[in-house]
């Protein structure tokens, strides 16, 4: 059993104190790189970085291996300061063979170490990269400080005792990468060794060579002369208390979970699998003792229509997909709507139209979760700001779904379902109830009017099972007070403009915006996963004297109470969008002002740089 | 003051609504025929629902003093999917159409079936579509002219029976509108099948379809165009004077003069295998009497249960949630 103080000795060269850095592991999909990108995560927040990360991987779950298009990557960015975005330019980028450094080299700083796996660049690798010359030789690299390791001869040379076939000792080689890369970062590998127990606690030799290869790996560290030190990043100053990393989706499952505790409900999931939201329905799975229940139905459409079920029975129910899945749900959360049924239907948004880029970011279903269904039919949307921010997003959704008897919408995107950041663990105990009740008796004499609506115009939510309340509701138009079907045409108009306005007043209810940085000049208006890039632009504008605010919005509907009269403040307002201007658009529409778009539309989220260049185009 | 709970008569589950559909309308008798199976079951208003898509049959829930929902075109299996695996104890009903059950809900009619769902699915079959006024349905035979298919319709039918059990359904039974006391019975036994239980049943729109199920309610045909089938009996219709029996793997039609009764079908509806079913299911008027009554009856723990029941060991397993708990799991780091 190798423990973590005798086996890996502190470094005897020097050490560099540095205020944060940002590494890319980038390699095969099946080199196991997601994976030394979490433990790298993990390690570094357990030490009291703050830490951002952005996993990017392909669609196919083996792409064609070591060509460009089977190159999977994660970057973490780890600092002794307050951070929200994984970083921009790279301060190390490790790569396993030719397809991943030609793919990522022009990310790396100038000032940047570049690492690879000197043995993966034969003729038969380059042909697969579709390179002509070798990039090691041919002056790509020049400019780098560059570091080749022969990582899969020294990892089979150090996992030789376990006996493993050749085959099985090239898996362990990114356990040799880890081993250097927490040498390098004088990361703690005793969390490490824990996973590998934990993880192949069935398969000890691969565990032992697992083992084997991490110590080879911080061992060649120490003894190449390649490195002169090594670099130590200090704790960041984060507020006291206890923290852990989330990743995205696991925040919203427990944000929902949350949400039916404090609100004594009992949680229904209805899903169809679908990339980048399935990790909610796997969470909420593992947690059936919370009184969850999960359905993995037979298309998006059956997944909706049982979440409708399931709260006309009572339930706290929730339906997740992505874009593709929300655009067949349509006629079902119109139902939702029309039923005022409160639920809760979550888009972990990804490149459209279409199938579109599955395992890459975007923002581009605002208009579809804002106006993509039948008749005039508008929904509370919130939209989370980061992976922890998920969890808080999750619990004001349903406080505000079950208040006004109304699906809300969460938008969530794939960089923050699959980034991972510090998250201070709330205290339980602390969280405001969310009260919900239901109706035991008539509310009308002896009628019960299952549309008579309160001051916030909800209607009351009465269930199957309590007995003199028996009503129906359907999709057929309804009359006001009794919901019987109606075709009465003011009545009509009156129950459209009612459904409005109750959305509308969930305004009152809602935080009002607040404003960032400067109160004149230029304002940035941003929403959901381009917070963090946007906030530091704002920070870095801010330092160099240039006049912008900043307002991210957590309601896209309704907006803000206040955001109008924020907006006359400033003379140009600029919103970036990983889309073609949609949120840009409403706003122009809806305040009639000249809304500039930064919009990118690659399938990965802004970098600072970008947002910074975009304000100073605009500002003065 | 009495102790007992007032008996329901099927007056009581009626709703204030009118009934909308055309006078002479199969559906009526369907509606009525419910109201009477509730009450004689002993059901209680509140703790039934009845759960619809959309079509003519599918106004149903409205006249229904239960709870209800008239939901969307082809999802009320999965509605119901919803309710009943959050609400066990709640009676169910989903009503449906043969093109809300096997054209736009094909689907969702497939899966409620294989989970085993305990709820009861009434597929009002009239063969045509009635409330977009007259084109023709999944089940309308080849040559069906109507607005949509002026020169008839080209696409083969489905036979709900024969989708019912290739989806593995564990009740499967037929029965006609106005064969009102059949059409009590098999909703009694629908509604005592634990599981999905799923009935057929032959319904005539006298406006767009008129007579399509004639030669199985007429007088002068029924006897040689229907067989009921019952559990455990020889296979016997036209007023005992013919059956079914078994030639190598198909059935023909045999004169109860000539042969013997033993060496008949006989019924089974609680077989293992789905065989038997599946060929009565294939048995078509003139060639064959239709069966009614109960095809397949067999014993499956249901969706509802089950789910319910993962629930309940996990509870026992871990203990109720605690967040606490869910929280601090994993690795944490305290920051002071
Ligand atoms: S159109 Fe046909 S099925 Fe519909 S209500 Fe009229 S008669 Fe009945």
């Amino acid at each position: 059993m190798i423990s973590a103080t005798d086996q890996f000795p502190p470094t005897s060269k020097p050490s560099e104190s540095v205020s944060g850095v940002t590494v890319r592991l980038a390699g095969d999909s099946g080199d196991g790189m997601q994976l030394l990108g979490t433990q790298l995560t993990n390690t570094s927040a357990l030490s009291g970085n703050d830490v951002a990360t952005f996993p990017d991987f392909p669609a196919e779950i083996r792409a064609p291996r070591g060509t460009r298009a089977g190159v999977s990557g994660f970057q973490v960015q780890f600092s002794a300061e307050e951070i929200f975005t994984p970083g921009d330019g790279l301060d190390a980028l490790v790569c396993m063979n030719p397809a991943a450094l030609i793919t990522n080299l022009g990310d790396l700083k100038k000032t940047g170490i570049l690492i690879v796996n000197s043995d993966s660049f034969e003729a038969k690798d380059l042909k697969l990269a579709k390179l002509d010359e070798n990039p090691l030789e041919d002056g790509t690299i020049e400019p780098y400080r560059t570091i080749k390791v022969a990582m899969t001869s020294m990892t089979r040379g150090a996992v030789e005792p376990t006996g493993l076939s050749v085959k099985l000792a090239d898996r362990c080689k990114n356990f040799f990468a880890m081993g250097l890369v927490f040498w390098l970062y004088g990361r703690d590998v005793e969390p490490t060794l824990r996973f590998i127990d934990k993880k192949f606690s069935s398969k000890p030799e691969i565990a032992e060579a697992n083992r084997l290869a991490l110590k080879a790996g911080w061992h060649y560290g120490e003894t190449t002369e390649d490195f002169a030190s090594t670099y130590s990043v200090p704790a960041a100053e984060l507020s006291p208390g206890t923290y852990r990393n989330v990743m995205g989706n696991q925040a919203l499952a427990w944000g929902l979970i949350t949400a039916a505790k404090i609100s004594n409900k009992e949680l229904f999931l209805g899903s169809y699998p679908i990339t980048p939201a399935s990790d909610i329905l796997h969470e909420l799975s593992k947690h059936k003792n919370f009184g969850v229940r999960t359905f993995q139905a037979e298309d998006e459409i059956a997944a909706v229509c049982s979440a409708v079920g399931a709260a006309f029975g009572g339930s706290m129910a929730i339906t997740t997909s992505s874009g593709p899945g929300i655009a067949l749900k349509g006629e079902g959360i119109g139902l939702g709507l029309i039923l005022e049924l409160p639920m809760i239907v979550i888009d972990v948004q990804r490149g459209g139209p279409s199938t579109g880029l599955p395992t890459k970011t975007e923002q581009s279903d605002l208009m579809m979760t804002m106006y993509g269904r039948n008749g005039d039919s508008p929904l509370p949307v919130i939209a989370a700001r980061s992976p922890s921010d998920c969890f808080d997003v999750a619990i004001e959704a349903w406080r505000v779904a079950s208040k006004f008897m109304v699906p809300v919408i969460i938008m969530s995107d794939g960089y923050i379902a699959n980034g991972a950041e510090p998250w201070k663990i709330p205290d339980p105990s602390k969280f405001e109830k969310i009260e919900i009740s239901h109706p035991d008796k008539p509310n009308d004499g002896d009628n019960f009017l299952p549309y008579k609506r309160d001051e916030n115009l909800a209607r009351p939510w009465a269930l199957p099972g309590t007995p003199e309340l028996m009503h129906r509701v359907g999709g057929l138009e309804k009359q006001d007070g009794t919901g019987n079907v109606s075709y009465d045409p003011d009545n009509h108009q009156h129950m459209v403009e009612t459904r409005g306005k109750k959305v509308d007043l969930v305004a009152e209810f809602v935080d009002p915006a607040k404003v960032e940085g400067s109160s004149s000049g230029t304002l940035v208006i941003s929403w959901g996963g381009t917070y963090g890039a946007c906030h530091t632009a704002i920070k870095t504008c801010n330092a160099e004297g240039i006049n912008v605010g900043h307002v991210h919005l957590r309601w896209l509907n309704p907006f803000p109470r206040n955001l109008g009269e924020i907006i006359k403040q400033y003379d140009k307002v600029l919103v970036p969008e990983l889309n073609m201007g949609q949120l840009g658009s409403i706003l122009r529409q809806k305040y009639l002002v000249d809304a500039k778009g930064l919009n990118k539309i690659k399938g990965k989220p802004f970098q600072v740089n970008e947002i910074v260049d975009g304000i100073k185009a605009i500002a003065k | 003051m009495s102790t007992e709970l007032p008996v329901l008569k099927p007056a009581d589950f009626a709703s204030d609504q009118d009934v909308r559909w055309c006078p002479g309308c199969g559906d009526y008798s369907i509606l009525a025929q419910m109201k009477k199976v509730l009450a004689e079951t002993g059901k209680t208003r509140e703790n039934t629902v009845f759960i619809s898509g959309i079509g003519c049959s599918s106004r149903f829930p409205y006249y229904m003093n239960t709870y209800g929902m008239h939901s969307i075109h082809g999802r009320a299996p999965a509605f119901a999917t919803g309710l009943k695996s959050t609400r066990p104890e709640l009676d169910v009903w989903v009503i449906t159409g043969d093109g809300d059950a096997l054209s736009i809900g094909g689907n969702h009619f497939m899966h409620i079936l294989r989970r085993n769902l305990d709820v009861n699915i009434i597929l009002f079959n009239n063969a045509i579509y009635g409330l977009t006024k007259g084109q023709y349905s999944p089940t309308s035979k080849v040559g069906t002219v109507t607005k949509s298919t002026p020169r008839g319709s080209i696409d083969h039918p489905l036979n709900p029976i024969s989708v019912a059990i290739a989806a593995e359904a564990s009740f499967v039974a037929r029965s006609i509108d106005t064969n009102i006391k059949h059409l009590v019975k098999t909703m009694i036994r629908a509604s005592e099948h634990k599981g999905t239980s799923f009935i057929e049943v032959y319904q005539n729109c006298n406006v767009f379809n008129d007579g399509t199920w004639d030669y199985a309610k007429n007088k002068a045909t029924k006897e040689e165009a229907t067989l009921v089938l019952e559990h455990g009996k020889p296979m016997v219709f036209a007023k005992g004077t013919k059956g079914i029996r078994l030639n190598g793997f198909m059935p023909e039609v045999v004169d109860l003069e000539k042969v013997a009764q033993d060496d008949l079908l006989f019924h089974d509806e609680k077989a293992d295998n789905s065989q038997l079913a599946f060929l009565l299911s294939r048995m078509r008027y003139p060639e064959f009497p239709e069966p009614i009554g109960v095809f397949r009856a067999v014993e499956r723990p249901s969706y509802d249960q089950m789910i319910n029941q993962q629930v309940t060991d996990a509870r026992a397993d871990k203990g109720d949630g605690d967040l606490a708990k869910l929280f601090g799991a994993g690795d944490t780091w305290s920051v002071k």
